[in-house]
């Protein structure tokens, strides 16, 4: 299908996108457009003006930056995935961008387009939560960041307004821990069921820190704070992390669809966390 | 000169690779969507977003003025013009059905019929005016469950007065094909084991891989159609019945089709509108459907209840099988909607030998996409049912589950064999072909770790499934199918011309779109004139060419239309002969013909087929009443179906904690009687599992509670990918038809029928020291999960984003 | 209409388009290179798939003005001289397509996969072949193409 007409922009820097969104109401910006041009092509929305940031140099691009890793908003997946650093530095990232989609919409997909998009069953939300990414927001009031637990506020809500743009993520350096994201799909190339995603860190044979985030459990990724709390200190054996990993779905609010009903996926939190923390500590 | 290309000693049998890839591979394709024509309008379809309603009025004006925009039609419109679309297949004389229009003029009985028809300079402008067209509807109650429908619950078309279109039923003492199942059944609740159990098989969508797309140039003399379908004979003939326009203005081509699978077996509504919008016009018309129509509005596929009541003995001998289907029509009769279920009517009693057995069908209307073929059309969901209870039998008198069959099936020197429902098997070798299969599968070992398995309560459970099939094969003998109510036959037609350089163009009545007929035919043809493979171009799928045939479904193209070919080369043959004596001036008794060449025997005076035809062409030599053409036309109507069959093992690990079924390995033999190519035969194989695994695991037609289709994209419908599916391990047996002379069978279903049971039996089997003896259809995670917990999976009927029309900003996958 | 220059598997075309074109159509109705095709609305099924600057992407998801300036290799542009590419080759030689409507998103990506991983596993070809659906083939002898064209690169 085709999309209905609207006006089209590439801007090559932040200011000239921020001063087109500031001018246009209804204006939608497009990042890799791996979600956004089906949706046009099915016509759910049909924005009068697109402002794509494919010819935005500044957005792209993975770089240290202290203690943290800076990618650039528009660095396709493919580069996450594939990047060095976040290999060593926060290999949770990199491994959970790995399960987004399929090669194709990874080479054009991007990270802060997904992080923005924050479909609840989206790979990357859950992730950049665990690892405590921050976001940096560029508006007309200037630059701010965003802690990852307070960008995502609803069904494909965040902290990015109207007239933003996410300009950056920061994501603290991991360096040394153990990851792993679990996703549970019926088929490879589908939306998450429910996805974890878990980061140790090890001191000899038991958990000296966790992180773990679950996707698609609420309309917002879910810190699984209570399992990540009962599994420092503990031994990386099956018995401990299960017994953790059964508070994985507390305080969640998971959807029920065509793929399963909250009760299931509440036991599937259980199951997948468990897993993710095993296959992280590497037990 | 290109020297002589050297042939196997034999076509039949030699795995040629196709022909027909180059231009695939290449992109140099023509497939109808890329026809463009000068002057050429697009067309958009409005469709109703409602299951059931009436359209109280509709508004054009906008669309009407909007940019590039030529007309916009509505069922008012033409209302006096469409006709009513077919159904050929009455399976009863009283059958119901409601007037099937192309566009709803007053009613609409399922979300996704069209309402009205945009005409306009371009695609984008088509489908941005029929955004602007505004109709009204008053929405009325929606017949959605099947069984509640067969009850009249709620009607689907008030006016017909009730859903149930049809009750068919087959009993083997009425038909003195067997006994009286009800005596069986009484017998087996005394002392014997009676099986009861219900089965349903979900709706399921072709999901062709090129959408349908259609091309009408009424410019010429014949107004030319294009449509990507498997039927351009049929889409030709019924355009003239439908629309009156005479048959012999009429030219349908059917290009390069991208797959089918029974879901292009169809007269549709959009070739309907395609045409009168070229009409009324006069230029020429385009529609291309985009995905969601396809899978919202082309039809759908299966969708039944089926009871089954198997009667045997203590030592597993089964004494008779009772079937009760409920059948969902949808909302309207297609082609063969009505007679899909009965096509399997025959099929229930499998590869066995049961004494007694009876099968009832009700046809019942719902507020659904119509249903009609796919893939198997009645004989997956035959075979599904009888080998599930096969199963459950063995599990009931804990045998294994190939020594029950064993004890019930027909034995390879009982062939022919009539069975209970009366037809007549040609031929077969279980007993070799599950030999075959259990060694390839390592059938004991895998029994021994799936024991060792269930002791530990491992939380991966390991499965087995069997599923031995047959099926009918080669669309049909035309008396058969005039018995039945069909309207048309089942014969093909094809013609050979020898062309004066010696090159033969084969034209078939066949329409294949994946089959690779180009090649096959190639290699029928080169064997029996002597001519090099590649010396042949085969022809097909345009009715100026191709004016003779009745098209491609029911794995009939081999066993019909190949042996039609055979027929017309031994015709080129006797033509040849007479002149061939003429031109060498010996006796016509004396001519033999071997390697391509006439040769009078006891000389070496010989003339090959090539150097006839161009002395044919020349008619220097020939006396005037000779006729100067080698060419002939032949038909064939077979004399029977084959009935082609095998052994599918499948092992699945099933993790109970999750409920994923994880195919680990699958073994299939198959007995297709001769082959003609073993690697199209091997890829048919392929190709049918894999459509069969998707129905056990993945794929189902989800409709919601207000009768939206929710699994209206690849988002929601899951087919599966590479990364969904394992690696199939197939082999043959090779038993000959003895109704044909080339000795073949069929191919095209025997997969996707085979491999549905050999699925969910691994699955059920993986689970049955749980007490589990049934999941149903598809054995999704949370289905196994739930049933594990004891209770029935309540899966909401939602899509994944139902959520996400409120999208933010930028964009994932 | 917006204006762009397009290098399409060799020749630079200069087009004005509307914004909303997808890249798909403009190589299928402007440039006629139908080869390519689209087989859904989702971005699902892969059919569509091109290169743009050397990597596969679903040209049923990129607006054709977003590759004003780039590089565009289709189905069509990768024979040289008459001379299959060596996937073309294998998919023949391996019977890995039937009705072929999806052979050429399956052909373009499984070159971009042997580019990034010339010796896959099975797995490691299925997995990256998740995004092309094939609706005849199984995707037996697809796999089997792909190890068949690795084999034959080295």
């Amino acid at each position: 299908m085709i999309p209905a007409a609207f006006d089209y922009h590439a801007p090559s820097t932040v200011d000239e996108a921020l001063a087109l969104l500031a001018e246009h109401d209804d204006a939608k910006v497009l990042a890799g457009g791996q979600s956004l041009i089906p949706v046009l092509r099915l016509r759910l929305a049909a924005p009068e003006v697109i402002v794509d940031l494919g010819r935005i140099e500044e957005l792209r691009g993975i770089r240290e930056d202290g203690d943290a890793l800076v990618i650039g908003a528009m660095t396709p997946h493919h580069a996450v995935e594939t990047d060095a650093l976040v290999a060593e530095h926060a290999k949770l990232l990199a491994l959970a961008t790995a399960t987004v989609a399929d090669p194709q919409v990874r080479h054009r997909g991007t990270i802060g387009g997904a992080l923005v998009h924050a479909d609840p069953a989206g790979d990357l939300p859950a992730p950049a939560v665990a690892l405590g990414a921050e976001l940096v927001i560029a508006g007309s009031g200037g630059r701010r960041t965003v802690a990852a637990e307070d960008f995502f506020e609803d069904l494909f809500t965040t902290a990015v307004g109207e007239d933003d743009l996410l300009v950056e993520i920061r994501v603290p350096k991991h360096t040394g821990w153990g990851a792993h994201y679990e996703k549970f799909t019926r088929v490879v190339q589908q939306w998450s069921i429910v996805g974890v995603a878990a980061a140790v860190r090890l001191d000899g044979d038991s958990i000296a820190e966790a992180r773990v985030a679950l996707t698609n459990m609420g309309s917002t990724p879910v810190r699984a704070a209570a399992v990540e709390q009962a599994l420092v200190g503990q031994p990386a054996t099956a018995e401990a992390v299960q017994a953790a990993a059964a508070q994985a779905a507390e305080g969640t609010s998971p959807p029920s669809d065509s793929n399963g009903d909250a009760e299931y996926r509440r036991h599937l939190a259980t199951v997948l966390t468990r897993r993710a923390v095993l296959a992280a500590a590497g037990a | 000169m290109t020297a002589v290309e050297e042939r196997p000693a034999a076509e039949l049998g030699s795995p040629r690779l196709r022909k027909e890839d180059q231009r695939l591979i290449t992109g140099r394709t023509r497939w109808t969507d890329n026809i463009t024509l000068p002057g050429m309008h697009h067309l958009a379809m409005v469709r109703s977003p409602f299951a059931h309603a009436r359209i109280t009025g509709i508004d054009t004006g906008a669309a009407k003025s909007a940019s590039g925009v030529v007309t916009v039609l509505t069922g008012a419109d033409l209302k006096d013009e469409q006709g009513a679309l077919p159904n050929a297949w009455a399976i009863i004389p009283e059958q119901k059905a409601p007037e099937h229009p192309s566009i709803a003029v007053e009613h609409v009985a399922f979300a996704g019929e069209i309402v009205a028809v945009v005409v306009a300079r371009t695609a984008a402008e088509a489908r941005d005016a029929a955004d602007l067209v505004d109709v009204d509807y008053e929405e009325l109650p929606v017949a959605l469950d099947l069984k509640a429908a067969a009850a009249d619950e709620v009607l689907a078309h008030p006016d017909l007065g009730t859903n149930v279109s049809a009750f068919w039923e087959f009993d083997s003492a009425a038909a003195d094909t067997g006994g009286d199942v009800e005596a069986a059944i009484s017998a087996a609740r005394d002392g014997g084991v009676l099986i009861e159990r219900e089965y349903r098989q979900q709706r399921l969508i072709p999901a062709f891989m090129e959408p349908r797309s259609i091309a009408a140039d009424p410019t010429g003399e014949q107004l030319t159609v294009w449509s990507a379908t498997q039927v351009p004979h049929f889409v030709k003939i019924f355009l003239a019945l439908v629309l009156g326009i005479p048959e012999h203005k009429i030219r349908v081509i059917a290009p390069d089709v991208g797959g089918g699978f029974g879901g292009k077996l169809q007269f549709t509504p959009e070739e309907v509108l395609t045409v009168l919008a070229a009409r009324r016009t006069g230029k020429p018309c385009k529609y291309t459907e985009t995905r969601s129509e396809s899978l919202v509005a082309a039809h759908h596929g299966r969708d039944q209840w089926q009871k089954i009541t198997l009667a045997a003995t203590k030592d597993g001998t089964v004494t008779g099988l009772k079937v009760d289907l409920v059948a969902d029509m949808g909302a309207y009769l297609g082609l063969v909607t009505s007679a899909i279920p009965i096509l399997g009517a025959f099929m229930y009693n499998g590869i066995y030998k049961f004494p007694a057995y009876h099968l009832s069908c009700t046809n019942v209307f719902t507020n659904k996409a119509w249903t009609d073929a796919y893939r198997g059309a009645g004989r997956p969901e035959a075979t599904f049912a009888i080998e599930r209870v096969m199963d459950e039998l063995a599990a009931e008198l804990g045998m294994d589950p190939i020594a029950v069959r064993e004890k019930n099936w027909i034995k390879h020197d009982e062939f022919p064999f009539t069975t209970v429902s009366g037809m007549q098997y040609d031929s077969g070798n279980y007993e070799a072909a599950t030999a075959k299969a259990k060694e390839l599968f390592g059938y004991d070992e895998l029994r021994k770790e799936q024991q060792q398995r269930r002791e530990s309560v491992d939380p991966v459970q390991l499965g087995i499934g069997v599923s031995t099939f047959t099926e009918m094969c080669g669309l049909a003998p035309s008396r058969w199918l005039g018995s039945m109510g069909y309207v048309g036959g089942g014969w093909e037609h094809a013609s050979i011309r020898m062309l004066p350089t010696g090159k033969v163009e084969v034209i078939t009545g066949t329409s294949p779109h994946g089959q690779g007929h180009e090649t096959a035919w190639s290699q029928i043809v080169a064997d029996r004139l002597g001519v090099a493979f590649d010396d042949v171009e085969v022809l097909h799928g345009d009715t100026q060419i191709a004016a003779r045939g009745l098209d491609s479904y029911g794995s009939r193209s081999l066993t019909v239309g190949g042996m039609a070919v055979l027929a017309a080369a031994d015709k080129v043959l006797e033509k040849a002969k007479p002149i061939a004596a003429e031109l060498m001036e010996a006796s016509v008794d004396d001519l033999e013909f071997v390697d391509g060449k006439f040769g009078v025997k006891g000389t070496d005076t010989s003339m090959a087929l090539g150097d006839l035809a161009f002395a044919v062409f020349q008619g220097h030599k020939l006396s005037a009443e000779s006729e100067h053409s080698l060419d002939a036309d032949a038909t064939f109507d077979p004399l029977d179906f084959s009935f082609p069959h095998g052994t599918h093992l499948c092992a699945v690990e099933v993790d109970t904690e999750t409920g994923r079924s994880t195919i680990r390995s699958y073994v299939c033999v198959d007995d297709v009687g001769k082959v003609v190519n073993p690697l199209i035969v091997e890829g048919q194989v392929h190709g049918g599992i894999a459509q069969g695994i998707a129905q056990a695991l993945f794929e189902e037609g989800v409709y919601d509670e207000s009768g939206t289709l929710v699994t209206g994209s690849f988002v929601d419908y899951l087919v599966p990918t590479a990364a969904d599916l394992p690696a199939f391990v197939t082999d043959r047996t090779e038993t000959p038809s003895t109704t044909n002379e080339l000795g073949v069978k069929g191919v095209g279903e025997a997969g996707t029928i085979a491999s549905t049971p050999a699925v969910v039996n691994a699955v059920v089997d993986a689970l049955r020291s749980f007490g589990v003896n049934d999941v149903e259809m598809p054995c999704t995670p949370h289905r196994v999960w739930s049933t594990l917990q004891g209770r029935a999976a309540d899966t909401p009927a939602a899509p994944h984003s139902a959520q996400s029309t409120s999208m933010s900003q930028e964009g994932q996958a | 209409m917006t204006r762009i220059t397009v290098n399409v598997d060799g020749t630079s075309y200069t087009d004005d388009v509307e914004p909303r074109t997808l890249l798909v159509h403009y190589l299928r109705e402007q440039l006629g290179k139908t080869g390519t095709v689209v087989g859904c609305d989702t971005s699902n099924c892969g059919a569509c798939t091109v290169h743009l600057d050397g990597r596969s992407v679903k040209s049923c998801s990129v607006l054709a003005v977003q590759a004003d300036g780039h590089e565009v290799t289709t189905i069509e542009g990768l024979a040289t001289n008459g001379e299959l590419h060596p996937v073309q080759r294998a998919f023949h030689e391996n019977h890995g397509l039937q009705c072929g409507f999806c052979t050429p998103g399956m052909i373009m990506q499984s070159i971009d996969l042997l580019a990034e991983n010339p010796d896959p596993t099975d797995d490691e070809v299925r997995l990256g072949l998740e995004g092309n659906m094939c609706r005849c083939t199984g995707y037996q002898n697809i796999v089997k193409s792909v190890r068949a064209a690795a084999g034959g690169a080295k």
